[in-house]
């Protein structure tokens, strides 16, 4: 087994293109995405349906299916390139370094086999060797960790309510203390109470093992809740991604302006505005900035040229026309 | 007030209401050897007025019984007990024409605008069939105006949608087309049950404000079911809380949601996440879940932070516990009783905006 290096950048994401093969054309889900990821962050990715988060999720375990194949760019985790690794290679990163907390636990536990059995897998398939009076003190302190009692670990699935099925999901993903923990809209079918609660949990375990984390998904609530740092999707692309209070109290990206100002509370009660337009066809992209079909402030320069992404301040990125040279310098991919 | 203002109001408030809930109880049984039986609603009583037009939020977690209750209401379940009544009509005792009358009244808005489409049929069929069931129009051009008046007042294109197949459209347009062929049948009131958990983020704001203008602009009242708090408090005057089929507690949504009283509401209301990453979750404010527990008391104890010893004693009768709330919780018990079962005299008028 490759020990993972604690590396203090774990990941590093760099120009990723994954695009869908159509027969009318390439779908570029994914059209060259850059990031990092410090240890400890928690970066929250946020995009419509079609802007590519889940894709991303899925390149980055590897586990994109066909028609999606990734073009070009690199993942480097802990400091090796994940698409130079052969299928044996990946398996063994995947879990050991870095792990999903997949949408549905529901349906991502084998409905026939024992909570203990399924943790134990995991570990036994990447080569952990323990006695069995071991094994099922590991699982024990696994689900205590994520707040279950350790009887759970003698249940079926569907003796489990769905909270307790996603925290046994989470058990699982930090199985082997990995430095990457990917959780894909981890809460999308459960009720907020217990919403709260698995996301608590998930902080609580990535905090502990000092990993970093990315949640996908469309709920600013929940990012604001969760993430330290945020990263806007649209139309395949990083719209812009900075610390969670800049992008909340100071967006950039005429985008990311419009989400925020979409976003109801329960403090005052306004008129509620969406985002006109609709969200762009990924097959045929208009040129240009992808977003300035919806763009209430498209210039001329913004229908033919695609924007730098630009460092705008410390932390902060956006690709925007609206910035030039004397806002931030040009980022290259 | 003036005199007569004060006559008109007292005679609207002793009106029958447009749609009147009372005591609606279902039980829903399961297995054929071993039955099981599982009561998705408790006993509920409440009103919509007729005027003037009202958005109320009906809001519960999976299980609170919500979506029986819309479907209740729309007679498309039979409560096990109690009445669903429509301007003084039992819907159990309806003839077909009034029959046929509640169901153009009374339109649905449901939760997958994917799921009420015929992938086969454009967008006009969706739109038409209800013009030919109702002989709404006397020749084509008739019907094309209603079809494109529909569409700009839920703020679509008609050139955009038109001709097109469902797959075409976005979830938000798909669900606005949705809303424009219940606003054609110019109804008086809209169920919405969950309009738009599958929808994105920056299309909900829109479909929630098309509704707010349907209820502002036509007169329409709407029953917004949702599990979503902040929705409800943005759009709806009241609300109802459920849990387990039950009226946890019910007022104004500006009482209910700013100010919860009910543990199970206040758990509910803390448990949002607010788009603010400086207004952080507070600290659990639930018991830890026992094994289901079968009581006598308060359906609520298990899960309760302020279970008291008299709580398993009997379910806990409905307090008044403001000028616009009631709150079903023993905690409370030195405030009247409420004892009208109908939730008329609690809720607040709708605020002029």
């Amino acid at each position: 087994m490759t020990t993972a290096m604690a590396s203090e950048t774990p990941l590093v994401v760099k120009d990723l293109q994954v695009y869908y093969h159509t027969r009318r054309g390439p779908v570029k889900a994914v059209d060259g995405v850059s990031f990092e990821l410090k240890r400890g962050e928690r970066l929250g990715l946020v995009g419509e349906s079609g802007s590519g988060k889940s894709t991303i999720a899925l390149a980055l375990m590897m586990a994109h299916k066909e028609p999606a194949r990734i073009e070009g760019g690199s993942i480097l985790l802990n400091g090796s390139n994940l698409l130079e690794d052969n299928d044996e290679q990946v398996r063994l990163r995947r879990l050991s370094e870095i792990a999903m907390v997949p949408q549905g636990a529901l349906n991502s536990l084998n409905p026939v086999m024992r909570i203990r059995d399924q943790v134990i897998d995991g570990l036994k398939d990447h080569n952990v060797r323990m006695s069995d009076g071991e094994f099922s003190q590991r699982v024990a302190e696994l689900l205590e960790s994520v707040g279950l009692d350790r009887d759970v670990a003698s249940r079926f699935p569907h003796e489990l309510s769905g909270g307790m099925k996603q925290r046994v999901a989470i058990a699982i993903a930090i199985s082997m203390n990995p430095s990457v923990i990917i959780a894909d809209e981890p809460t999308s079918a459960l009720d907020v109470v217990v919403q709260k609660q698995v996301v608590q949990t998930l902080r609580e375990v990535q905090e502990r093992i000092g990993a970093a984390a990315i949640m996908i998904g469309h709920d600013m609530g929940l990012m604001a809740q969760f993430a330290s740092r945020i990263g806007i999707m649209y139309g395949g692309k990083i719209a812009e991604i900075g610390p969670v209070a800049d992008i909340f109290k100071n967006p950039k990206h005429p985008y990311t302006q419009l989400l925020i100002s979409s976003l109801p509370d329960t403090r005052s009660k306004r008129r509620l505005e969406g985002i006109p337009g609709l969200p762009p066809s990924l097959l045929r992209p208009p040129p240009g900035c992808i977003f300035h079909t919806r763009c209430p402030e498209a210039m001329e320069v913004c229908m033919q040229e695609i924007p730098a992404t630009r460092e705008l301040d410390e932390n902060r990125f956006a690709a925007c026309h609206l910035y030039g040279d004397e806002d931030g310098r040009e980022v290259a991919l | 007030m003036t005199t007569e203002q004060a006559e008109r109001s007292a005679v609207q408030s002793d009106s029958e209401p447009l749609l009147r809930a009372e005591g609606v109880s279902k039980t829903f049984v399961s297995g054929t050897f071993r039955k099981q039986y599982t009561r998705a609603l408790d006993t509920v009583t409440f009103s919509v007025p007729e005027a003037p037009p009202t958005i109320t939020a009906v809001a519960g977690e999976s299980g609170s019984g919500k979506t029986t209750l819309a479907r209740t209401v729309l007679g498309l379940v039979e409560p096990t007990s109690g009445d669903v009544i429509y301007r003084g009509t039992n819907l159990a005792e309806m003839s077909r024409a009034q029959r046929a009358e509640f169901r153009r009244e009374v339109q649905v808005i449901f939760q997958d605008p994917f799921e009420s489409y015929n992938p086969f049929y454009k967008v006009d069929h969706v739109l038409r069939t209800p013009i030919r069931r109702y002989n709404m129009a006397s020749s084509k051009s008739e019907a094309d105006d209603i079809v494109v008046d529909a569409l700009r007042t839920v703020g679509l294109r008609p050139e955009e949608t038109l001709g097109r197949h469902p797959h075409q459209l976005s979830g938000g347009q798909r669900q606005r087309v949705m809303v424009a062929r219940a606003v054609m049948l110019k109804p008086k009131i809209i169920v919405a049950d969950e309009p738009v958990s599958m929808v994105d983020a920056s299309l909900r704001a829109t479909i929630l404000e098309t509704l707010r203008a349907m209820n502002r602009d036509l007169g329409i009242s709407i029953l917004y079911i949702t599990h979503d708090l902040t929705t409800a408090y943005q759009i709806a005057e009241n609300i109802i809380v459920l849990y387990k089929g039950r009226v946890a507690e019910a007022g104004s949504v500006d009482s209910v949601i700013n100010d919860p009283k009910h543990p199970y509401t206040e758990l509910l209301v803390s448990s949002i996440p607010q788009p603010d990453p400086e207004t952080q979750w507070g600290r659990e404010q639930e018991a830890r879940e026992d094994e289901e527990m079968d009581l006598k008391g308060c359906n609520f104890y298990d899960r309760c932070a302020y279970r008291m010893d008299e709580c398993t004693a009997a379910d806990p009768p409905v307090y008044r516990t403001g000028d616009h709330r009631i709150t079903r919780c023993y905690r409370f018990a030195d405030s009247p009783v409420h004892l009208a079962p109908d939730l008329r005299s609690v809720f607040a008028d709708r605020v002029a905006s």
